[in-house]
């Protein structure tokens, strides 16, 4: 436990990725490889048990600091972290001598043994059992190694480091390509000291053979299309508004990997069971859509799909799913990549149909089909978007919002499969969201970096004298921005419940979002789509701000939409 | 009867005795409990102050204000009111008000810590009826380190940096925090700098007869200055700002007590925080208000009322009395006490 605490702590001290991969590989190569493999699971954010209601721990925790409950309550928001706040009010040293049976503090004290006794260990036992191991686990542990531990016992414990970092640790360990370290990670959970010497052995495994490549991310778009050059240069798609995804057929199988080299083969076995189909030696690029013959659903129910890890029939037949790809990586077992762009979608055409059987139009709020995806199959290319000159896609990008579309993707007709976000070659033309003007009307403390800061925002509109929320939105202000906003909070706060505070309404910000919905999770009875603040009005009155007129404009404007019908759909066939 | 002090537009004044302590608006007579800008404001007529702290009152203020002095635990008398300094421990001078009344006596504290401080005189309890203390730090979370071992961490981390040639480059405010952390410095290890607006008040904490080891100015437009062994001692309004390009390769820490928390850290990109404060922690606030033995304590800026509940509930009189100091202020402010920082 001391020296995995040292390694939280190491790589919270640093921003340098040189420095973490360093401590990391230190920490690999010190552990026994049972704890290697725990520290593993826990580095890569594998979801964890919460082994003690966190009511009762912060009960408990009061009682041993002698403080009532409503100061630790205070702590917390301000701190932000409840692991910190415990660990910062605790006393350092128990008076209490170590009861009959307990092990004295010592470095033994192993991180898969703490695990095994102090967290998994509790599931199902007793509050009283609990405490007492909470109790002997405190008396036990530094200040510093209690925070830790809290958060292994909450099930929150995130570290500042990406499963890129790990592998690439690990490889240095192993002298293997982090590449391959990353592929057998995904492939198998690492649990045992066998699945971790599994994870660096030199001899190949099972998992090897699935390996995809890394992904090709464009840039967005910020200036005008016409500094790109000639129109024709380019091909256009549309951008769906999907999750992005590589599907690997090999040999071994097929395996379909997110964005953040997630295996998602489980989420989408009818997208699997279409994909074996394909010839071995196959790897596509493309994006995962939740769809029905008849219309596109909205991003909200393919991401309920997602976050499955088994999904069962009637999910299956309430969102079905569908893969459009963009690119051909590999054919045959050849890669692809260095190919330009119109040969690989040459022969991209050969192996998929088209997902629309004729170039989508915009509806104009009827509920024509023409531009969804077909009802036969799961797997399709996606259609070029064809414009001769660069104010047409501009008119037709205009149409992307009706279409369910986030925007246009333009990419050069010559251009490689580079990895990672080389600019110049792909660009996304996302679409100008919407906007609206709000005004602040309550106000929360952040977690991590923002604690103690108020940064959580949410937002209302007027509906007469009266402010009703739309949204809660955190980004989209500099750090100085939100200091001083969250002074202006401190101020002007006329209630407080709990970490809530109700605020005066002084404070108007720009809100941008994708689209509009109804719904009863706000006041207003209105959602928005993905909403951020973009600026701090500071020449605007309160009075100034939108009202709620001004949401059900847009709200009609938006009726008839892809994205409204799928969800109205939706409702009425779960219900 | 009235109390003997009350929150005026103008700031905590005494009726009886017409005068103000760290009034936020000029006016005739003001009694200063420390020169921090959020209690020592300029334009008023007069001011009374510690006799240890004019020469720095008289930096922040300038040469034309007319200040009177008294020597801590001597009494005065403005208009029949009983007034007297006594040694708050937060900085070079700083002093907490004792006013007297009629049998009634009220302290306020300004700014204040228990810790030591060898640049100041140390915390003097104030026996008193009502008690008006900061509450900067006034949540159970906050239990500060021994300086001691604090500054035993400061060395290292700059013989590290001297070891590896790097420029060792220490946040902390100009006034108070960076003259106490210069006594902490181990002056073997290298050469120590100041950014001008603590080297105005390093010299006057000299010129008050304070010991403080060699620090030079910051030479202009100088690279590597000390050859990557020094340390220099800046506001925090200069980190990440073009003045420090002139060190080189440099590590950059910061010195104050919400260092504490791991969020503010990181907040701030600091690699590394130093947890060392002038103003109370928790466990020595409830120590002082226990020193005072008073019955009903007005707690100010900082956790007012999470403070002022928590004495209710041990059964003193307690209220938040709403002023305009900022004591540490949040944890973002680069520096509440920082209007004339800069290169």
């Amino acid at each position: 436990m001391r020296r995995f605490s040292e390694l939280y702590w190491q790589l919270d001290g640093t921003t340098s990725t040189t420095e973490k991969v360093a401590a990391l590989k230190d920490y690999f190569a010190a552990v026994p490889p049972e704890d290697a493999a725990c520290g593993l699971t826990v580095l890569c954010g594998a979801k964890q048990l919460r082994a003690v209601p966190l009511k009762l721990l912060r009960e408990w925790a009061a009682e041993a600091a002698g403080l009532p409950l409503w100061l630790l309550e205070e702590c917390y928001a301000h701190v932000g972290d409840l692991a910190e706040t415990l660990a910062l009010v605790l006393p350092e040293t128990f008076s209490a001598e170590p009861q009959a049976g307990e092990q004295p503090a010592a470095d033994s004290f192993s991180l898969s043994q703490c695990l095994a006794e102090t967290v998994r260990g509790l599931k199902g036992r007793s509050d009283a059992a609990k405490r007492k191991v909470v109790e002997a686990t405190w008396r036990r542990l530094a200040p510093r190694e209690r925070i830790v531990w809290h958060k292994l016992l909450t099930g929150g414990c995130r570290v500042g480091v990406s499963r890129t970092l790990v592998a690439r640790a690990l490889s240095e360990l192993s002298g293997l390509e982090p590449a391959v370290i990353a592929e057998r990670m995904m492939a198998a959970s690492i649990e045992t000291a066998e699945d971790f010497q599994q994870l660096i052995s030199p001899e190949p495994t099972a998992a090897d053979g699935l390996r995809p490549y890394p992904f090709f991310l464009a840039s967005p778009l910020e200036a005008e299309p016409e500094a790109l050059g000639e129109v024709a240069d380019w091909l256009a798609e549309w951008k769906w508004d999907g999750m992005r995804a590589e599907i690997v057929r090999r040999a071994a199988g097929v395996t379909i990997w997110s964005r953040g080299e997630e295996r998602m083969t489980d989420a989408f076995p009818e997208i699997v069971a279409a994909a074996e189909q394909l010839p071995p030696g196959t790897v596509l690029d493309g994006e995962l859509l939740a769809a029905r013959p008849d219309c596109l659903l909205p991003f909200a129910m393919l991401s309920r799909r997602a976050s499955r890890k088994r999904v069962n029939k009637k999910l299956l037949a309430d969102i079905p799913a569908v893969f459009v790809a963009y690119d051909l990586l590999e054919a045959a077992g050849a890669d692809l990549r260095a190919q330009p762009l119109s040969q690989r979608r040459h022969q991209l055409l050969d192996l998929l149909p088209v997902a629309f059987d004729r170039p989508p139009e915009p509806r104009g709020g009827g509920a024509s089909s023409a531009d969804c995806p077909e009802s036969e199959g799961q797997l399709f290319h996606s259609p070029l978007v064809v414009g001769r000159s660069w104010e047409e896609l501009r008119q037709l990008r205009a149409e992307a919002r009706r279409r369910g579309v986030e925007g246009l993707m333009l990419k050069r007709v010559g251009s490689p499969y580079a990895h990672g976000r080389p600019r110049g070659d792909w660009w996304k033309w996302k679409i100008e969201p919407l906007e609206i003007d709000a005004v602040l009307h309550y106000a929360q403390a952040g977690h991590g970096r923002r604690a103690g800061l108020h940064t959580d925002y949410t937002l209302g509109v007027w509906d007469g004298d009266e402010l009703v929320t739309v949204a809660k939105a955190y980004s989209g202000l500099s750090d100085k921005e939100l200091i001083e906003v969250d002074k202006i909070i401190r101020a002007t706060t006329v209630q407080r419940h709990g970490p809530v505070r109700v605020v005066e309404p002084t404070l108007v910000f720009q809100l941008a979002f994708e689209n509009v919905s109804r719904s009863t999770r706000h006041k207003s009875g209105i959602a928005v789509r993905f909403p951020r603040i973009q600026r701090w009005r500071r020449d605007k009155q309160p009075r100034d701000a939108a009202t709620l007129a001004d949401l059900e404009a847009l709200l009609t404007q938006a009726a008839g939409r892809a994205h409204h019908e799928g969800t109205k759909d939706t409702k009425k066939s779960s219900s | 009867m009235p109390d003997l002090l009350t929150v005026t537009p103008n700031g905590l004044f005494c009726a009886t005795g017409n005068f103000y302590i760290d009034p936020w608006r000029r006016v005739p007579r003001a009694v200063i409990t420390h020169a921090h800008a959020d209690h020592a404001r300029p334009g008023s007529d007069r001011y009374l102050c510690a006799a240890s702290g004019k020469h720095v009152l008289r930096t922040r203020m300038g040469s034309t204000a007319v200040i009177d002095t008294l020597r801590y635990g001597e009494p005065t008398t403005i208009n029949g009111v009983t007034v007297s300094l006594h040694p708050a421990g937060h900085l070079l001078g700083a002093a907490q008000v004792r006013v007297s009344h009629r049998g009634e006596t009220w302290v306020v504290t300004g700014d204040y810590k228990l810790q030591a401080d060898s640049t100041c005189e140390p915390f003097e309890p104030v026996r008193c009826n009502v008690f008006v203390t900061e509450s900067t730090f006034g949540l159970p979370v906050y239990r500060w380190p021994d300086p001691a071992a604090v500054a035993a961490e400061i060395n290292a981390w700059w013989q590290a940096n001297a070891a590896a040639g790097r420029t060792s480059v220490l946040l902390a405010y100009a006034l108070g925090k960076a003259q106490r952390l210069a006594a902490l410095l181990e002056p073997t290890i290298g050469p120590i700098y100041a950014h001008g607006a603590v080297m105005k008040l390093v010299e006057a904490y000299r010129a008050s007869g304070v010991r403080l080891p060699a620090i030079d100015r910051v030479p202009p437009r100088s690279r590597r200055v000390g050859g990557g062994k020094g340390l220099v001692i800046a506001p925090p309004s200069a980190a990440g700002t073009s003045w420090l390009n002139r060190f080189g390769e440099t590590a950059t820490a910061m010195a104050s007590g919400w260092m504490l928390l791991r969020g503010v850290r990181r907040r701030r990109a600091l690699a590394k925080g130093f947890i060392l404060s002038d103003h109370v922690d928790y466990p020595d606030l409830m120590r002082a208000v226990e020193l005072s033995g008073a019955g009903r304590v007005l707690v100010t800026h900082g956790f007012s009322d999470v403070v002022a509940r928590l004495l209710r509930e041990r059964g003193l009189a307690a209220d938040v009395l709403q002023t305009r100091f900022v004591g540490e202020s949040t944890p973002d402010d680069t520096d509440s006490d920082d209007d004339e920082a800069g290169p």
